[in-house]
């Protein structure tokens, strides 16, 4: 870059090749830890610290704040040349693509200081408070409650299914500041420590045996007034910025990550891993299968690339990120089932004691879901593409225009 | 739906809807006789439209708006399929991709070429045999060599126009491997015979040929043709693909406003979930589908190495989500979806037309795990 002028992204790509070549360590020679184990956090925060030093972290972040302040073009060349290299993809969701984001749309000048540069060296992971015991589709309603006392918030209450939790330093916390208000009027956004006094972390255990979910408790935890993110009574502003980012990154279609894709918390085979494994490669239904897969994730990238640059130019609006997030949605279910198809009979019982790669694929079939139900549920998203993207009539709300603390609760 | 368009390509699309709508509206497809072609008066003026000069260079006659041919030939096939359009535009360009690729590697056909861009002649490509699944490269078809030229024997079916072209692109077996051959219709020995056809404004036949007598220059560059079999393909994919891209989106509209104008008990359907979240669904696989396709586009525009698997990915997932998409907005609409006096229907054949030519979705996802080199 020469004073001023941006760097081509042809230029910007070779300087990437180069530089990735010399000093970031192939894919397949590391053999990284699950992601629900520290160990694995450890090593992203160190890879991600490479990519700040080398000048390649942030890319699409300002460069008044550490980024490099180049373009969504920019981005994608990298994605491309960093494929086949060890990337810090545990920071990817949510920390770089979920939650620094919606601190740089909504933050206050200090936060954005403080954090983003401290993400992008890879000192800070951020994670997000946001879905309750209560219920998670109706994020307005949660009933965490944070009351003043002098200038300091009282946060108590409880979260859950807080992804990577334990490995975080910061995370989104939205909390109820005013009940007699409708619940969208009465709700405030905090940047909270996780680790602070008066808060509890349990994690949680799931069905394909990771634990990387978190539930917390907070018991009287003491927060100041610079933690509130956006106005006092204004977090659902922020809130709706940071689900944006959430269905944009679900989708595959943000711009804010450090290499292509997620790290599951689990690493399950592919449907072509398992074809192999169970010797069923030469299976003519099988191939098909395959392809069926093979079409759909493919599908879903150009559907993401191309809604992102449709919200980017104004021709769609940001409800259409919702657009992605279901088609992601799909392709995942897709490889789940074409996975567990493919492994037959073996995907219940493996030859041995161990699951194995065919039994992989039965582990992996029993979270089949949770991209249908993680960044909000394809429920939701279909009410947003329906009502907002389509005008249709919005479904009724009982507790619509209602003081929060007149509506009714469910018992679950 | 392409949001990022040049002024010249929406005057393009503009010009090309006009013309469309204007001499081929849905009621005139409708009534379409089992018997009659296309209007070749009404080709001749679409070429003049710039129709069939796209996928050819300048230096032969052609061009196009843009500068790149396949992406302005998706874009008026989507305009065209929005009005589910009769005439050989896919038939005559993709013989023009074969006519093209070929150049300079064999017989000089520019001729045939120049013909085909004025609209004079139609041509069309006679690839299926009976009883037989999209399989292009192994031809039964014989082009057995005879007095300084080939002898052609068997029969080609499902060939698109096969009543109105002028000229067959052949594909054949020869001794030194599958070769295509340019045969005029009127050759002795080529006898064509109408098939049914499920969609009603675009007609099919089987073309028999007893030993037709071609000599050497009949034949579009030189055996092997794997290559040039490739191409044709996938400009035929890419143009089916647009085609059913542009009549979804029609049928979309249509469904949704239909969904905000029926009411049942009081409120329009529009406000039932549980069609919302299919609507929602449908708004998906149609931006899908259009994303798919216009990568198609772009990868066989920027050359036919590489995009085997972009175009066979699109194949795949329009060629069965289209009609997951129609046959839902037909239960949407209820039993007047069934009727003939509806278009829904004219939208339904098209799509279910092309699901099933060229490869079917089911043998293009077979191809996609031989490139995955599974
Ligand atoms: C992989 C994963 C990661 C996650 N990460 C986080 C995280 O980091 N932080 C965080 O705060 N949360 C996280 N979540 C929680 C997630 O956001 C919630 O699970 C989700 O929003 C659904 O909430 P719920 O589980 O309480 O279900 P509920 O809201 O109780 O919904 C139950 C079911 O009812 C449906 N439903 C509800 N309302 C309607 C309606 N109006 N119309 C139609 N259907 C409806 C829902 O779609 C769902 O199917 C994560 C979840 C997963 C699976």
């Amino acid at each position: 870059m020469t004073d001023g002028t941006t760097e081509s992204v042809e230029s910007f790509r070779l300087r990437a090749r180069a530089w990735l070549a010399a000093n970031m360590p192939r894919a397949e020679e590391s053999a990284p830890a699950p992601g629900d184990e520290l160990e694995a956090w450890h090593r992203a925060r160190e890879l991600q610290r490479k990519l700040y030093e080398g000048g390649f972290a942030g890319i699409c972040y300002p460069a008044e704040y550490g980024g490099l302040g180049l373009t969504p073009a920019h981005q994608r060349a990298f994605t491309e040349e960093a494929d086949g290299y060890e990337m810090p993809l545990l920071l990817n969701i949510p920390t770089l693509s979920i939650c620094l984001p919606t601190i740089l749309d909504m933050g206050s000048e200090e936060h954005k200081r403080e954090h983003i540069g401290a993400v992008l060296r890879g000192e800070e992971v951020l994670v997000q408070f946001l879905s309750e015991p209560s219920g998670g589709s109706d994020l307005a309603g949660l009933l965490t409650r944070a009351e003043l006392d002098g200038d300091t918030w009282i946060l108590n209450g409880a979260k859950t299914w807080s992804s990577s939790a334990y490995a975080g330093d910061y995370a989104l916390c939205l909390a109820r500041t005013d009940p007699t208000v409708p619940k969208h009027h009465g709700l405030t956004m905090f940047l909270m420590p996780t680790k602070g006094e008066g808060i509890t972390m349990n994690r949680v255990a799931m069905v394909d045996g990771t634990a990387e979910f978190c539930e917390e408790f907070f018991d009287n935890v003491r927060l100041p007034a610079s933690a509130v993110v956006g106005e006092v009574n204004g977090g659902w502003a922020v809130a709706t910025r940071q689900l944006y980012h959430e269905r944009t990154a679900m989708g595959g279609g943000s711009p804010y990550v450090s290499g292509r894709g997620f790290a599951p918390s689990r690493k399950l085979p592919t449907p072509i891993d398992v074809a192999r494994a169970a010797g069923r490669a030469g299976d003519p239904e099988v191939r098909e299968l395959i392809g069926e897969w093979l079409a759909t994730s493919t599908v879903s990238g150009q559907t993401a690339a191309r809604v992102t640059r449709a919200i980017a130019g104004g021709h769609l609006p940001p409800a259409a990120a919702s657009l992605m997030r279901l088609m992601g949605a799909e392709a995942m279910r897709l490889e789940r089932d074409v996975a567990m198809r493919v492994a037959g009979a073996c995907a219940a019982v493996a030859a041995g004691d161990e699951p194995g790669v065919l039994g992989e694929a039965g582990i992996g079939y029993l979270m089949r879901q949770g991209s249908s139900l993680g960044g909000g549920s394809v429920e939701m998203s279909r009410n947003i593409v329906s009502e907002r993207l389509l005008g249709m009539p919005r479904e009724y709300a009982a507790d619509r225009g209602v003081p929060f603390n007149q509506v009714r609760r469910g018992r679950a | 739906m392409d949001p990022e368009l040049s002024p010249d390509q929406k005057l393009f699309e503009a010009a090309a809807k006009d013309f469309l709508d204007k001499e081929y509206p849905l009621d005139r497809i409708r009534r379409m006789d089992a018997g009659a072609g296309f209007d070749r008066d009404w080709w001749r003026r679409g070429a003049e439209l710039g129709w069939t000069a796209m996928l050819v260079p300048e230096e032969l006659g052609g061009g196009s708006v843009s500068g790149e041919g396949v992406r302005d030939l998706a874009l008026l096939a989507e305009v065209l399929g929005a009005g589910v359009a009769p005439g050989p535009l896919l038939a005559t360009n993709t013989v023009l991709a074969g006519l093209v690729a070929a150049h300079g590697t064999g017989p000089d056909h520019s001729a045939a070429i120049e013909s085909l861009v004025s609209g004079e002649a139609v041509a069309t490509w006679a690839v299926y045999e009976p009883g037989r699944q999209w399989a292009p490269l192994e031809p039964g078809l014989t082009a057995r060599p005879a007095e300084g030229g080939f002898r052609l024997d068997g029969v080609k079916d499902r060939v698109e126009a096969a009543g109105d072209a002028d000229l067959f692109l052949v594909t054949a077996a020869t001794p030194q491997g599958t070769a295509q051959f340019l045969v005029p219709a009127a050759t002795p020995g080529v006898t064509v015979e109408r098939q049914w056809s499920l969609d009603l404004a675009r007609h099919h036949g089987a073309v028999r040929f007893d030993g037709v007598r071609v000599d050497e220059a009949a034949m579009v560059g030189r055996p092997g043709a794997g290559e040039v079999v490739e191409r044709q393909t996938q400009v035929a994919l890419v143009i089916q693909c647009a085609e059913v891209c542009g009549g979804l989106d029609r049928v979309f509209e249509m469904t949704t406003q239909w969904a905000r104008d029926r009411y049942t008990f009081g409120r329009p359907i529009a406000s039932y979930q549980a069609l919302k979240h299919r609507f929602a669904d449908m708004r998906t696989w149609l931006e899908a589908c259009h994303a798919t396709t216009a990568a198609a586009a772009s990868a066989v525009q920027e050359g036919s190495a590489g995009a085997a698997e972009p175009v066979s990915t699109a194949k795949s997932y329009v060629g069965d989500r289209s009609l997951a998409i129609l046959q839902d907005c037909v239960q949407i609409h209820g039993g007047i979806g069934l009727t003939w006096e509806h278009d829904l229907h004219l939208y339904l054949r098209r799509a279910t037309s092309n699901r099933s030519l060229y490869g079917t979705p089911q043998d293009h996802r077979r191809r996609l795990a031989d490139l995955a080199s599974l």
